[in-house]
Formats: C-alpha cells, sequence, structure tokens
C-alpha cells in the first residue's frame, strides 16, 4: 500500500504515543543544566520502556489467552498428536496428561504459571515433541535471523541507492522511482520469490534453487528486501525532497558543493530518519516474511517450525514464535528510539 | 511487504475542512472529480468492472467448465488455446481463474468487512473516556506488535484451516493497523474547530458525534474499505501458499496456488499466473481505494 507523507510514518510507527514525548519542545528545550537535561532524558526513558513492558506483557497475555481459547480439549488434542489417531479419550487417560501440563488448575493459575515461565525464558511445552518450545525454537533461529538481518540491510543499500539516484530529478525520472517503489512494496512475497527462483535459478542458472550458505541466501534475502526497499523508499523520498528545498541546501550549492554532494552530504542524511523509524516495524514484519520466504524456498528456519506448528495444532510453539517475534518488535522500537535521539541532536533535548 | 495503508493524508484533510457543504458544490465538484480521473484509476476502475463480472457471471468471460478434465493436454504451457495454460489434470487456468474469483472476492469482502468492525469498535471506544481510552490504546498498541501475517496465523492455528477461518483470521490480522488508522482519524475530527464551535454553540454530545466527528472522520472509510479487500486477498493467498486456506481442488486463487505449487519446476505459470491475477486486483483496489479516500476527504 502506498506510504507517502511523512506525517503518515508517525501513524505507522508503532511507538508514536511515546516517541511524541520525546519531540515536544518542553521544559527541556530550554536552556538548562546538564543535570536537568539529563533527568528529562531519563524520565523519558523510563515512560519509554514502561509503555515497552506494558506491550510485551500484553504479548503475552495474549498468547495465554489463544491457548486457554483453542476449541477442543487440550489434554485430547495432545493425546491425538502423539498418537496420531484422532478419537475421543476418556477422563482416566487426559488426566495425567493434564496434569503434567497444568490444564487441571484454575484458568488464573495457569496465567501466573505462564508469565512465570516467560520471565524465566520458558516458553511452554510443545504438545506434539513433548519438549520445551525454546528448544524447538532455538534450533531453528540462526537461519532465519541470518535471512531477515541480511535482508533489511540489502533493503537500506537498494532504498538508499534508489532515492539518491531517482528522487528530486527530473518529473519523468521521479516519476518511474515512486511508482516502482509502490509496485515493489505491494508485491507478495510468495510471488516476487516464485519469479525470481523461475528466472534466476532455473531459466539463467545464476543461482541454486535450493543451496545453503551465501549463495543460496541470494534470492531468500533478495525476495525479502525488494518490497522492503519499496516500502521504506516511499517514507525516504518524501524527506529527501523536502530537504533538497531547504535553505542549508541553497547555500551549500551557493557554496560550490555539486550536485551529488549535496545529496550524498546533505539531503540523504535528512531523509533517513523515517526509514530508521519504520525499520524497528519492518523487523517483525520481515521475520513473518520469512515464514513464506522460507517456504518458497525450501530453507529451514522459525518460519518452516511455524508451520508445521499450525498444521499440526501444537499452539505452544505457535505462541512462542508469536511472542518471541513481539518482543523483537518491542526491543527494535526501543533501540530505533535510542538511535533517532543519539544520530539527531535536534532531539536530544 | 504489505502494510497499513496510508493515512495522515487523510487526517490532515479532515482537519483541515468540515465537509458540510451544500449538495449543488459537491454535485460539482463530483463532475470536476469525474473529468480529473487520473488514467491510472481509470485502468484501476475496468479492471475492477471485469473482476466484478468475473464474480457475478464468470460463464460471461470463461464458458467451459472449470472441473473439465482432459488429460490430452496436462501442463502445457500458456498458448491460444490455453491462455493460462493448463494443470496437472489439463483443466483449463484461465476457465479456473475466472470462476475461483467468486470465492477469492468473497474472502477478501469477509476479511475486509471484519477488520474494519474490529477496528470500528476498538477505535470508537477510545472516544468514550479517558480511563477506557488509555487501555484500548495499549490494546490497539500491543495487537499492533503481531505482524499481520503472524497474528492471521495465530487464528489458524486455533481453529485450524477452512475459508470460514482464513477470513476471519485474515480480519483479524489486519483490525489494528485500520484500528490505528480509524483512532487517529476520529480525533483529528474530535479534536477540530468546527466540533469546538458546535460545543460553545451548547449542541448536544451525541448530536455533535452523530453529525459532525462521524460522518468526517468515517467517509473516507469506503475507500479504506476498497483497498483492504485486495490487500485481504494478498494476505488469504500468502496464508494458502502455505497450505493454510482453503484446500483443492477449489479453484479459488489461493487454492490454486498451494495446488500449483507442486509443479513449479515443472509448470510454473500454474503460480505465477493466479499470482499475477491476485497482485493486479491489488493494485485496482489500491489505486482506486486510494482515489475514494482523498475524494471523500475533500479538501483537494
Amino acid at each position: 500500500m502506498t506510504h507517502t507523507s511523512r506525517t503518515d510514518t508517525a501513524y505507522t510507527h508503532p511507538t508514536a504515543p511515546e516517541a511524541a514525548v520525546t519531540h515536544q519542545p518542553s521544559d527541556a528545550s530550554r536552556p538548562g543544566t546538564d543535570r536537568t537535561r539529563g533527568a528529562t532524558v531519563a524520565r523519558t526513558a523510563t515512560v519509554r520502556i514502561i509503555g515497552a513492558l506494558v506491550v510485551l506483557w500484553g504479548a503475552a497475555t495474549a498468547a495465554f489467552l489463544a491457548q486457554v481459547a483453542q476449541p477442543g480439549d487440550r489434554a485430547t488434542t495432545i493425546l491425538n498428536l502423539r498418537s496420531g489417531q484422532f478419537q475421543e479419550r476418556t477422563a482416566e487417560e487426559t488426566a495425567p496428561v493434564a496434569a503434567e501440563y497444568g490444564f487441571d488448575q484454575p484458568v488464573l493459575a495457569q496465567y501466573v504459571d505462564y508469565l512465570g515461565g516467560l520471565l524465566r525464558g520458558d516458553l511452554g511445552t510443545s504438545y506434539q515433541q513433548h519438549r520445551p518450545v525454546w528448544d524447538v525454537i532455538a534450533e531453528q533461529l540462526a537461519p532465519t535471523t541470518v535471512l531477515s538481518v541480511s535482508a533489511i540491510a540489502v533493503a537500506w543499500i537498494l532504498m538508499i541507492v534508489w532515492t539518491t539516484l531517482t528522487a528530486g530529478r527530473a518529473p519523468w525520472l521521479r516519476g518511474v522511482g515512486s511508482s516502482l517503489e509502490i509496485a515493489a512494496a505491494s508485491l507478495p512475497h510468495y510471488w516476487l520469490g516464485v519469479l525470481l527462483l523461475l528466472s534466476l535459478a532455473m531459466q539463467l542458472d545464476l543461482f541454486p534453487v535450493v543451496g545453503r550458505g551465501a549463495v543460496g541466501l541470494v534470492l531468500p534475502v533478495l525476495t525479502l528486501a525488494i518490497p522492503l526497499a519499496g516500502f521504506l523508499g516511499q517514507a525516504a523520498r518524501t524527506d529527501f525532497e523536502r530537504a533538497l528545498a531547504q535553505p542549508f541546501v541553497l547555500s551549500a550549492r551557493i557554496r560550490g558543493l555539486s550536485d551529488t554532494g549535496v545529496r550524498l552530504r546533505h539531503a540523504l542524511k535528512h531523509s533517513l530518519r523515517s526509514p530508521l523509524q519504520l525499520t524497528g516495524w519492518a523487523l517483525g514484519a520481515t521475520v513473518s516474511g520469512a515464514v513464506v520466504v522460507e517456504s518458497v524456498f525450501s530453507r529451514s528456519g522459525i518460519g518452516r517450525v511455524l508451520v508445521a506448528a499450525i498444521e499440526s495444532q501444537d499452539l505452544p510453539v505457535v505462541t512462542g514464535i508469536v511472542v518471541l517475534i513481539a518482543a523483537v518488535y518491542v526491543v527494535a522500537g526501543l533501540l530505533v528510539d535510542a538511535l533517532t535521539l543519539t544520530l539527531d541532536p535536534r532531539r536530544n533535548a | 511487504m504489505t502494510t497499513p495503508p496510508a493515512h495522515a493524508e487523510a487526517v490532515a484533510g479532515i482537519a483541515r475542512s468540515d465537509r458540510t457543504g451544500s449538495s449543488a458544490a459537491s454535485a460539482s465538484r463530483a463532475r470536476r472529480a469525474a473529468a480529473a480521473l487520473p488514467p491510472h484509476v481509470w485502468v484501476a476502475g475496468a479492471g475492477l468492472a471485469v473482476f466484478a463480472v468475473a464474480a457475478v457471471s464468470p460463464g460471461v468471460l470463461a464458458p467451459g467448465d472449470p472441473g473439465e478434465i482432459d488429460l490430452a493436454a496436462t501442463l502445457s504451457g500458456p498458448s491460444l488455446q490455453h491462455w493460462f495454460g493448463t494443470d496437472e489434470l489439463g483443466r483449463d487456468l484461465y476457465t479456473r481463474v475466472v470462476h475461483g474469483t467468486r470465492d477469492s472476492l468473497a474472502v477478501g469482502l469477509g476479511a475486509a468487512a471484519v477488520s474494519l468492525i474490529l477496528a470500528l469498535a476498538l477505535a470508537s471506544l477510545t472516544l468514550t473516556g479517558h480511563a477506557v481510552a488509555v487501555v484500548v490504546d495499549r490494546i490497539i498498541e500491543v495487537l499492533f506488535a503481531f505482524p499481520t501475517l503472524l497474528l492471521a496465523l495465530l487464528v489458524v492455528g486455533m481453529f485450524g484451516p477452512s475459508p470460514t477461518t482464513l477470513a476471519v483470521a485474515v480480519g483479524i490480522g489486519s483490525a489494528p493497523g485500520y484500528a490505528r488508522m480509524i483512532r487517529a482519524q476520529l480525533h483529528a475530527a474530535a479534536d477540530s474547530g468546527y466540533v469546538e464551535a458546535a460545543t460553545v454553540l451548547g449542541h448536544p454530545r451525541t448530536r455533535i458525534l452523530m453529525q459532525h466527528v462521524l460522518p468526517n472522520a468515517l467517509r473516507p472509510l469506503v475507500g479504506v474499505f476498497t483497498m483492504s479487500i485486495g490487500q485481504s486477498i494478498v494476505w488469504a493467498s500468502s496464508l494458502a501458499f502455505l497450505g493454510l486456506g482453503v484446500a483443492p481442488p477449489s479453484p479459488e486463487w489461493g487454492a490454486l496456488l498451494d495446488a500449483g505449487r507442486t509443479y513449479l519446476t515443472a509448470a510454473g505459470w500454474l503460480v505465477v499466473v493466479p499470482g499475477l491475477v491476485i497482485v493486479a486486483l491489488s493494485l485496482s483496489t489500491t489505486a482506486v481505494g486510494a482515489h475514494l479516500r482523498d475524494r471523500l476527504e475533500g479538501g483537494r
């Protein structure tokens, strides 16, 4: 979908309410002592961190509710999953399983138990594999992390190059630039992945269809990075073109700086704040895009675990992954805010 | 990368103007709007018309039987006889795509309705009072921490794959983004000068809400709903691609993708063509929806 205006990113950015606190020209913007300045930053940071913790707690609660609300008797589901036979179970059969997983406890006790477990890093126990969810996830964490982080890095490179080349140029070039961004941002991952697979891997034989190592990573990373670059580029373009119209750009040009110099040294710097803020959000979205990409390219990773768990209704594994991704999203949001504060001295009240 | 729709412009537009103009003014605006319709919106609108015909009476566009098996022509590529090629049983993919339009649109419409109703309910709650607003804002933010596809996958994980689950899952998945957007629109309208004026004039709170806040905040939603149909179909097809959507042999587009995956190396068109149709529909609804939204906002 289209993301065009700068204010829009404020609404898209998940942490807008807290971020707004840092943007207010409050007491802190007046000349003050270092101590009051430090106190303001500390207060802002505290509010922000408490907000993040509330979101995490909410995500954990949602995950717990999803497990409780799953239709059917959970102990029966577990027995059926393990035996592979789908049938009714008697109370004698289900009782030991229910006791083992704590289903016989009151819901509130289960909830407290679940939250306590999360604090210790215990995401629950898989219904099907009968071992800690964390172990199931941890085995597959590395490939997905490598894929997602590389995709974000490549998306940033594509976005910077594309914006610098096309933003604020002749009207037709700007048109091409922003149309391609919108088109790229709306490509479904599975379709782009299949197109790359069929064209580059099969027709031209440039990349392996199923590959390990760095070469096998190229197509999956591109599949995730191209739509993300289009999405980030839409945010960057507006700010880039706005920066080009600023007085300081004019003064730089008068000082004799070349157009390329203006673009790289001034406009680019001013256009990266919105993409940076969106990257925190994009990390979660990239990991969920990885679910599809891993499926297209037959890569191992969290996504494959997730799909397998959904097929077998192994809900603790599903909620474990969901909570993990929500946590990544929250932490990324915090880091992005801290980074924005550090990189942009105007916000450093 | 599919994302919550753009809406700050909508908010800005609402904040700029209260559209209580006379009907004559709006009629002349409608004429100007038609005259100034950009070419890409014409193309997108024509595309949507074709999809609508395919959904209402598929026989007009594809007279054949979507289930007709022709074992003499299995997995043949696109040709004059079979525009989109054939599948592993020799069924004509073009006929199947046309006949699958109705089910696919139904999933998209259902999901769009679910997401906007949920979003509207959540967002309206934030207008009721400060204490409620604080809690609901947190809930929206918590839900927003789950990417759309992931939230939809969680719902499918709870209830198991089925066409109804698919629509509900995609609807729930997209709801948080829309809730944020509608919330911003409602509050922009509620904090506007014309609402303040009405309050000063002593109009009752409910009347202000019904006459000023809701119409102004919700009119652009017609456009957003249109955009959301195409978007929902993309999400639903992603779930289907993972084998968690409508099951083959239905000609629903997601089911076509799911079935075509098996023959990806031998017959790539079985995935590429339905995907292209989904992308075309999504781009059309986005273009038409964005245009509608901007028009209904007024002030342009």
